[in-house]
Order: C-alpha cells, then structure tokens, then sequence
C-alpha cells in the first residue's frame, strides 16, 4: 500500500512539473515576449508604462537570460501564487480569474457525479435487461453521445432551448445576479442554471461508462456464481446488486483517472458556446489576444487541479479496493 | 449431446472450410457478421469518395461572395412538371423590394423555372490537381449554377452552403487521415519500442503516456494552436494543426501497440522462428505485424473521429484551420450564436456529416476489432 501510495505521488510529481514545463513553452512561443506586447498594449490603451519599469518586469522574469533561469523565476514566483498581470485587463491574473476558477471545479466535479450518478443505474439495466427496447435505446442514446462532439451537442442544445421552449440555456446566472455579491438567492439562481451545461458535459462520459458497466456486467453475469445465487433461491435484486455489480464496478471506478481530464477539457469548450462564467470563455479570448500570462496559468491551473483531483480520486480508490490496499496490485 | 449423421456432416463440412481459410478470410467473415460495421464502411467509403470528387460534387464557387444573396433559405427541388412528367428544376430567386423597409429580398420566381442538369458546367478547377475542367456534377440549364441553385441555402456572404460543405468534407476527413498516419507513426515507433525492448524504456514510455493521459488536452491544444502565426498560409497552418493534434493523439495507439507486442512475444511461434535463428527484424516484419495488423486497423479507425472532432472544435474556436481554409469547424463557427442561429437555422447542417461520420467510424472500428481475432 505504501509503495502503491509512493507511486502515485511520485507521478503526480512529475506530471505537475511536465505540465509547468508545457505551460512555460506556451508562454514563450508568441514571437513577441509578453513584457513587450504588455507594454505595447499599455502605450495602445493611453495608460504608458515607462521603459524603466518594462525593464523591471524584464529583470523579474529574467528574459534576457538563458531559459532555464527564465523558468526558475517563472516557477518561483508561480509557486507563491504570483501569476503577474493581465495586460487586457490591467490586473493581475488572480484577480481577473477569481470566482471563474471555481464555478469551473464545480461544473466539472458536478459533471463527474451525473455521470456516475446515471451511467452506473442506466449500466445495469442494460446489461440485466439485454436487447430490450430500453436497452436499444440507452446503446442508441449512448452512440449519439460518443458521436456528438461537446461544442455541437451544446450549439444543438442552445437551438433547441430557443426554438422549443423560448429560452436562453447559456449561462451560469439570471442577469440581476450577475455581478451581484455571493447570496442565498444567487446561489440559488445558480443551482438552477447547472443542470443543463452539466448534463451536457456528462453525456460522452456517461455514453463510455454505460458501455464499460454493460459488457462488464454481462460478462460477471455468465459466470456460475450467479447461477449458483439463483439456485440458493436469493432474491434477483439481491443476486445482482450483492455480487456481480459489484464486482463489475472496479474497472468502472478506474477509469475516473481519464474521466476528469476529459470533463475538465470538455467543460472550456461547452462554456465557450454557453457562455458560462467559468474559465473557459477567458482562455479563449486570452489566447486569441496573445495575453499569455492569463492564458498559461488558466492552462496551468487546470492541469495541476486536474492531477490532484485524479490523486484523491486514487486515494479513494485504494480505499474502497481491498485488493490494492492489501498490496497485491502492483 | 446426440447428433444426427446430417447434422454432423454438416458441422464437419463448414468446420473444415474454417480450418482450411487463411486468416484475411477468415476475418472476412467475422466482419461480415457485424452488420452495422458492414454499412458503416459503406458510408466512409461514400465520404471518402466525396471527399476526392469534392470540386466536381460542388457546383458553385465556395469563395464567391455576393451581399445579395445573403442567407437564402435552403431550396426545394421540384421533381415533376406541371404534366406530371419527370423534369427537376428549380425556381429562379427574383429579387423584389419591400416599398416601405426598402429591404430587397428574394423569392422564388415560378414563372422562371431553370431545369437541373446532370454534367452540368460551373466554375473551374483541376479535378486531382491535375486536369482543368468545368464540368460538375450537377448544373442548371442557362446560368451560372451560383445565381440560382442553392440546395442547402446561403451563409451571410451569400456563398453556397452545399458546395462550401462538399468542399469542407475534403478538408476535414485529409487532416484525419493525415493527423492519424503521424499518430500511427509514434504510436507504432514509441509503443513497438515500449513491447519489444520492455525494461526501463517501456518504464519511461509508460509514464510518457500516462503523464500525456492525464492533462486535460483542449486547454492544451488551445495553447498550442493560438501560437500558430497569423501570418502563414493555410497550408502551413494546416499542417500545424495536424501535428497538434497527432502529438496527443498518438497514446491509445502506443498502447495498442504495446499490448499486442507483449502478447505475441510469448507466444510458441515466436519463440519457434527465434530457435530457427530468424533475424529480429524479419521475427516482426514477417510474424508480428501480419498477426497485429488487424488491431492496429481497428485502432487507427477508431482514433479518426477523435482526430475529426479534434480539428472541428479547434476550427470551431477559431484556433485552427481559419478562413479561407473550409472544414466543417470553420463551417459551424457561422453557426456560433444564437442570433445567427435564429435567422438562418440551415448553416447547423454541417453537423450532420458530422456526426454521420463520426458514428459510422465507430461502428466500423467496432466491427474491425470484433474482426481483428477471428479465433477469439
């Protein structure tokens, strides 16, 4: 168990650094260094700031020196929470991603427990029910999903949403909460405009799943200890719920690790087309507008949250799985 | 278990032709069993053909801009004649204006009627790059197909959506096949490596892609393909982009690879043709590949539409291919808000090649996989 815990620290270790090293070629692969294009921006927008101070912001991120000097100041100051400023909006990155960041976590967390929440139910009934009419339609449902990509799904959504029912799907609040303090009533408001964007997000993680839980499920329900359940008499709901789901479920629980990646990269592109509030829309337009202090610490941010969801997502796996608690797996 | 001498009979007659098949028949048959995967192929090959006739298939010039003809709904045909007899044509658009908007708008004339034309003549172009020639697949009886045929409407510049469709098909199914043959590439290389050698490089290429698996990619895709310069063709940019894509896609494939490498590597005829003192090289070349080569085909389409959807969503967002290149991002980023949407619901016809394509990759890889082990 230990070695198991070791292991995955240890690669959580390196991924974050790769994913630091990825984000720092993102940040230096503009032609023009960010310092010059914030201080051309700065001269652009009235508010000029002085050669003395742009050769300050130079000397701090050390860019007249060799590159690894350059990515020890970057990581330095990053690793204190320093992300620099933003030159499209005149702020420090931190600030300009505030509430995003976390309206983004929560879309995505709440994205995975849909999935979870309908993939495992819809997964046992197909399996237990095979080639019955909900089975067709739940393996139709879920080719439609696989085949959709995100962004289409979503633009389909916001049609229909307009078209059918008159409404505006886009977006995380009713206008009057917008930029309004955090309240009772605009958490609430909240609440209610999640659903959407979250089904959503869900609908290819809970198509794979589906089809993992089925043929997973169907192949423990062949085997003679089912048979044997029966023969004892136990009830049916307890014959599959007890044994096979259960059993069938541990491949279902691993795949968590690739499911977060997957939700987190989904949910930039659905929030671009709905216009949420989360990250997203920001990376965007950040990137778009060669802002690249805000667009490599959103892409960084997102890479690190992501492998410490995937390692707590590990704990709790090794804590529910006896099998690699007791140190017989790997 | 009692058997009839028929029946027995029988079973021998077809065991013996499984016995004596070789391994493309046989793995012919068990596809062929997969009836969906079996149309499924059909439509690629439907795509892929379009795809290579795509500037005979279209039939107005896609970059051919003409305010006027501003968001033109999607027009019907009509089949028959006023006797009743067979004769397709369409109506001429005759432009009216409105005496109190002063806004000109168009409609059908049906005092004008232009006949459909198969072998028509259009625009020019090299058919394969190679022969000029102007004549298209469908044209209209006197007049330039542009002014009056609009099978699938207009966008905002009043370019035809069907040919500009027909065309973004060629774009988007190349940068997949493309993208997928350098992810075949390192995933072959890098997950051969990782099989045969084992030990601390298959540890290394492991982590590689575990680490890879493990980072959310459109974020970085995004990063990388917001890089690109503004400045270069579209041709540099395409292959830009396709290189992206392929860097990250190459994974799934490297594990394929890899996992048939180590099973194979155990088997008895492996180890056979080593105490015959065969080469390593010709161990894989003349052994390994024709034993995995059906999984890594079953791969290889599976991993298309990831590809396809890659590039789409890049488009899309406007980091990848960008006007004037058409691919069916670019196509659905007319379709981006709901203003548009609203007002001209038919450029969302582009999703539908889209989706078509993507599932019948899927089914086609499914039945390929299934296909892939035909003594499983």
């Amino acid at each position: 168990m230990l070695t198991y815990l070791l292991r995955r620290l240890g690669l959580a270790a390196i991924t974050i650094f790769a994913i630091t090293l990825v984000t720092f070629v993102i940040l230096h692969l503009p032609p023009v260094d960010f310092v010059t294009a914030y201080a051309a921006q700065a001269a652009a927008s009235g508010s000029a700031i002085s050669p003395a101070e742009a050769d300050a912001m130079r000397l701090a991120y050390g860019l007249n020196q060799p590159l690894w000097v350059q990515y020890w100041k970057w990581i330095s100051m990053v690793a204190v929470g320093d992300f620099g400023r933003s030159f499209e909006y005149g702020r420090p990155v931190t600030e300009v991603i505030g509430d995003r960041l976390w309206l983004t976590i929560l879309l995505s967390i709440g994205a995975i427990i849909v999935t979870w929440g309908l993939a495992l139910p819809i997964g046992i009934y197909s399996a237990v029910r095979q080639y019955s009419v909900g089975d067709y339609i739940f393996t139709f449902l879920g080719f439609i999903g696989l085949a959709i990509p995100g962004f289409l799904l979503a633009l389909i959504v916001m049609y229909v949403g307009l078209r059918v029912f008159n409404m505006n799907v886009g977006g995380l609040f009713s206008s009057e909460y917008q930029l309004a303090p955090w309240t009772w009533a605009k958490l609430w408001d909240l609440m209610k405009h999640l659903p959407v964007p979250m089904l959503i997000l869900a609908l290819p993680g809970i198509a794979q799943l589906v089809r993992i839980m089925r043929a997973n499920l169907l192949d423990e329900l062949r085997r003679p200890y089912v048979v044997t359940a029966r023969a004892r008499g136990l009830a049916e709901r307890r014959v599959i719920l007890r044994y096979p789901v259960r059993a069938a479920m541990n491949p279902f629980a691993s795949t968590i690790g690739y499911l977060l990646p997957y939700t987190v990269s989904g949910s930039v592109i659905i929030s671009v087309v709905l216009s949420l509030p989360t990250v997203g829309p920001l990376l965007l337009h950040s990137l778009i507008a060669q802002d690249m202090l805000l667009g490599s610490t959103i892409i960084l941010l997102l890479g690190v949250l992501t492998v410490f969801g995937t390692l707590l997502s590990d704990l709790l796996l090794m804590w529910i799985d006896p099998r690699i608690r007791l140190g017989q797996l790997r | 278990m009692s058997v009839t001498a028929a029946e027995g009979l029988i079973i021998t007659e077809a065991e013996t032709r499984v016995a004596v098949a070789t391994q493309r028949q046989l793995i012919w048959w068990r596809f062929r069993k997969h009836r969906l995967a079996v149309v499924s192929a059909a439509v690629v090959l439907a795509f892929y053909l379009v795809a290579v006739f795509a500037d005979f298939i279209a039939y107005s010039e896609p970059f051919d801009t003409l305010a006027a003809r501003s968001y033109i709904p999607p027009q019907p045909i009509h089949w028959f004649d006023a006797g009743g007899h067979f004769h397709p044509h369409v109506y001429a658009l005759k432009g009216k204006r409105d005496l109190r908007t002063f806004k000109l708008s168009y409609a059908p004339d049906p005092s004008e009627a232009r006949d459909l034309v198969l072998f028509g003549r259009g625009y020019e172009y090299n058919l394969f790059g190679l022969f000029p020639t102007d004549v298209h697949l469908l044209g209209v009886s006197g007049g330039r197909p542009q002014d009056s045929l609009f099978l699938l409407g207009t966008d905002q510049l009043g370019r035809d959506v069907f040919s500009r469709l027909v065309l973004a098909t060629q774009t988007s199914l190349t940068i997949g096949l493309v993208g997928v043959t350098l992810s075949l590439v390192l995933g072959v290389l890098l997950g051969g490596m990782s099989g045969l050698y084992g030990g601390w490089v298959d540890v290394v290429i492991q982590r590689v892609i575990e680490i890879l698996r493990s980072i959310p990619t459109i974020p970085l895709w995004m990063g990388l393909a917001a890089a690109v310069p503004t400045s270069w063709s579209p041709q540099r940019v395409y292959f830009a982009i396709t290189l992206i894509i392929s860097l990250i896609g190459w994974t799934e494939l490297a594990r394929v690879v890899r996992g048939r490498f180590l099973a194979l590597r155990e088997e008895d005829f492996i180890t056979a043709a080593e105490l015959a003192g065969a080469s390593r090289l010709r161990i894989i070349f003349k052994h390994m590949v024709p034993s995995f080569l059906s999984h890594i085909i079953a791969a290889v389409s599976l991993a298309l539409p990831a590809m396809i959807i890659s590039e789409t969503t890049l488009s899309f967002l406007g980091l990848g291919l960008r006007p004037p290149a058409i691919s069916w991002g670019v196509l659905l980023q007319d379709a981006q808000n709901l203003q548009t949407l609203a007002l001209a619901p038919w450029l969302l016809v582009v999703a539908v090649p889209v989706i078509v394509v993507i599932l019948a990759f899927n089914f086609l890889g499914d039945g390929l996989r299934d296909a892939a082990d035909p003594y499983g």
